[in-house]
């Protein structure tokens, strides 16, 4: 199924300037929302989305003393119809990223380009019809839906927020083909979370996800707290629903493999910047960031004939606290290739000068001075 | 054999019933060797562990058979006092979680050097400086001035160090780790994994790696056990496994992960959950979710087949399966 999936989109997303549509009124705002978007065009253009968080000290009278800076200057797009994945090690900004694309966080700097507008700046009715139209499905199948309401309720409450969706009438009948959609059976409607397993909470969660026919759902981490045999129905259920709604997914997860396989482009994220990004065999098998390499080459692979063979890089420390990054490059006091440029003069995300002529995979975004291609995931 | 469990079953006693937890589990662990157990979670991993270690909650636990031969002593059989005196300085566990498995009000140094003063009859003073010697040899950076600080105050990365030190101190040659590196980043995960088998090593431990992960087991095990329902499914040397597994279970799970090197199709996935384990099917517990299930799956146990001198599978039809690759 997978392989019968949309068009390969452009390998080098043209992260430029883009064109702001000024929108006299409200209704011409939320009329672009609604207005469809062909596939492999940008449904979402995120263009130097910072979030810091502020960092106080004293209890009566609150004094900032710092700030976390969990998401520092992020730009990205997504096409309509694909999967992007997003990947980096715990606490490098993925569910903040995925917070300000729902507008669940308030953005400090930055856009968020969803069909031309803004999102970060919409409010009223506009910004309902974004809200409608990207949904999320969260990681903890177990925390993330509410023990006190029958399943029914749970999905059906979204309708109660857009009611246009669904009219009161119709909403039993709507959950009901939802819960068969993901593959439940309907007449669990009226059961309770903890009837479920771990993996069919997972699909009441993706039901959820669905009512409102949205465009785009934001999957932080969804598969993460499930055992293999599971994880692999739910992944194969959201590559089936992609390609029965027409969805685009931002997938977030830190299990590198999952995200090969769901994904058509992959952003790789250190401390609240974009490190490198491109499509699947661009970071998979020719990585030019030394980050990526590293992240790459420390996934163990199930397969015992491969632990001689291939290249292991092992990082040492820790990650320094985003709250005070490492000036110029963030990852130099990880990275074995750092000189002093790295310290001095932070690195872009831009196809690197030695790859721009050529049409080679590694031609694709990467902020690093020395970008080189390495291959850390074949045995030699 | 350093270690050998034979026939043992635990029951824990519920509302729901009986839950066998541990129905039958068979594995041996040499000196030196890494033995991963692999199953998904609930499948009596970590249950095993516990009997093993002396450490299950009984009640509600109870052990209902079998035998735990260390050192060709059964531990089952042992006096309380006896019993201790193993776990405290034979065996060693390290846990998934290590901030919950420390004492949050001791310094890493007090609970370090605690080690040498009860076992080791040390004074305070020379326990400290053993203390800051393992936390060197695990290569937590600053140790001296380290010393004196909480759990807390230490990444996850370096608090799993400090847990391998915990376990390593009394060089035991029995460890146990429970998903030991399953909280961390992966990039920490293999400093962790690289440092646990270096040590190892060097002290020749038996090691018996619990986890989830199919990729984690290929990169450090002699020998794998894969569990299911609480019982072992299939044994194997880790490249046999790997090339040919001999149970439709086994099968299922390799298939079932996405691969690093290339993008793949369309995932297999075993359909069905785990049985309920005060319900488990009669018969091969995993027939409702085997696609080659046949009449006799559903009246008959399958004993662990010898499929060849290293290897044994708990399927009717191992031979089938490890034929139809
Ligand atoms: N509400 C908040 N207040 C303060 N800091 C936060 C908040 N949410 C996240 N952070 C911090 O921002 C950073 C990024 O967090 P997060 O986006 O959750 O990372 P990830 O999902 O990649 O693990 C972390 O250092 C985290 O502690
Ligand atoms: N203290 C306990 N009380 C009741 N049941 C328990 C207890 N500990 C474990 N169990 C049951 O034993 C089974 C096996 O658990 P466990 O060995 O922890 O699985 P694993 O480590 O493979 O995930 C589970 O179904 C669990 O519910
Ligand atoms: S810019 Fe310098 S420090 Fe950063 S990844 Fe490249 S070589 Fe390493
Ligand atoms: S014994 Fe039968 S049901 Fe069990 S694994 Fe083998 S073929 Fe499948
Ligand atoms: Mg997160
Ligand atoms: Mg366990």
């Amino acid at each position: 199924m997978a392989e019968l999936k949309k068009e390969p989109v452009d390998a080098t997303p043209n992260v430029s300037a883009v064109e702001t549509v000024d929108v006299a009124t409200e209704a011409e705002a939320v009329a672009a929302i609604d207005a469809p978007v062909s596939q492999g065009e940008p449904i979402l253009q995120v263009r130097n989305l910072v979030k810091h968080f502020p960092l106080t000290q004293g209890i009566l009278f609150k004094k900032q003393i710092g700030a976390v800076k969990a998401v520092d200057g992020i730009s990205f797009d997504l096409y309509a119809g694909e999967t992007l994945g997003i990947v980096g090690e715990s606490g490098c900004g993925k569910s903040t990223v995925a917070k300000l694309l729902m507008t669940l966080e308030r953005a400090t700097a930055g856009e968020v380009f969803y069909k031309g507008q803004d999102i970060t700046k919409l409010s009223g009715r506009a910004l309902k019809a974004v809200r409608r139209n990207i949904q999320m499905v969260f990681q903890d199948p177990y925390t993330s839906l509410n023990p006190r309401m029958t399943v029914g309720d749970i999905i059906g409450e979204t309708f109660e927020i857009h009611p246009e969706v669904a009219p009161k009438g119709d909403r039993r009948r709507r959950v009901q083909d939802l819960l068969d959609v993901v593959g439940l059976n309907p007449e669990y409607i009226n059961r309770y979370p903890h009837q479920f397993s771990g993996g069919q909470r997972q699909r009441i969660g993706i039901a959820r996800g669905l009512a409102l026919n949205p465009e785009i759902i934001i999957c932080d981490e969804p598969v993460s707290a499930l055992d293999v045999s599971v994880q692999a129905q739910v992944i194969n259920l959201m590559e089936k629903l992609q390609d029965e709604f027409n969805l685009s997914y931002v997938f977030i997860a830190h299990d590198l493999s999952i995200v090969r396989h769901i994904s058509d482009r992959v952003g790789v994220m250190y401390l609240g910047k974009m490190a490198e990004i491109g499509t699947d065999t661009q970071i998979y098998d020719h990585p030019t960031h030394p980050y990526t390499q590293a992240l790459l080459s420390a996934v163990p692979v199930p397969d015992p004939s491969a632990r001689e063979g291939r290249d292991r890089i092992i990082l040492t420390g820790d990650v320094p606290s985003p709250a005070n990054p490492p000036s110029g490059c963030r990852f130099r006091t990880r990275c074995w290739k750092a000189e002093e440029r790295c310290a001095t003069e932070e690195p872009l995300l831009a196809i690197p000068e030695r790859f721009v002529a050529g049409s080679t995979p590694a031609t694709h975004e990467s902020a690093c001075h020395f970008a080189e291609e390495r291959d850390v995931v074949h045995a030699a | 054999m350093l270690l050998e469990v034979r026939d043992l079953h635990v029951e824990f006693h519920t509302r729901e019933g009986v839950a066998k937890a541990v129905n039958g589990v068979n594995y041996s662990v040499a000196e030196g060797e890494t033995l991963a157990v692999l199953g998904e979670s609930g499948s009596g991993k970590s249950v095993t562990a516990q009997a093993i270690m002396g450490i299950l909650d009984m009640p509600p636990g109870k052990i209902a058979g079998g035998e735990i031969l260390f050192k060709d002593q059964d531990l089952l059989k042992l006096k309380p006092e006896e019993r201790r005196r193993i776990r405290g300085q034979e065996m060693a566990m390290i846990f998934q979680d290590a901030l919950s498995s420390l004492n949050p009000v001791l310094t890493v140094g007090q609970q370090l050097g605690e080690m040498f003063v009860v076992h080791r009859g040390m004074s305070r003073k020379d326990a400290r400086t053993k203390a800051v010697e393992l936390m060197d040899r695990v290569r937590i950076p600053a140790a001296k001035e380290r010393v004196g600080q909480y759990p807390h105050q230490f990444s996850g990365g370096m608090r799993q160090r400090i847990m391998i030190a915990m376990a390593m101190a009394l060089e035991p040659s029995l460890i146990i780790a429970d998903e030991p590196t399953t909280a961390l980043d992966v990039t920490v995960q293999a400093q962790v994994m690289e440092l646990l088998a270096e040590l190892q090593r060097e002290l020749n431990t038996g090691l018996i790696l619990i986890t989830h992960d199919l990729g984690v087991v290929a990169d450090v095990a002699d020998k794998i056990a894969v569990m299911y329902a609480g019982r072992i499914v299939e044994t194997a040397p880790v490249h046999d496994i790997y090339k040919a597994p001999a149970h439709p279970y086994t099968k299922g799970l390799l298939q079932s992960i996405p691969r690093l090197d290339q993008k793949g199709r369309e995932l297999y996935a075993i359909k069905g959950l785990p049985p309920n384990l005060t319900r488990i099917p009669p018969g091969c517990a995993f027939n409702p979710r085997c696609p080659m299930a046949r009449d006799v799956c559903r009246s008959d146990v399958p004993p662990l087949y010898e499929v060849d001198e290293r290897r044994r599978s708990a399927c009717h039809f191992w031979k089938e399966t490890l034929d139809a690759r």
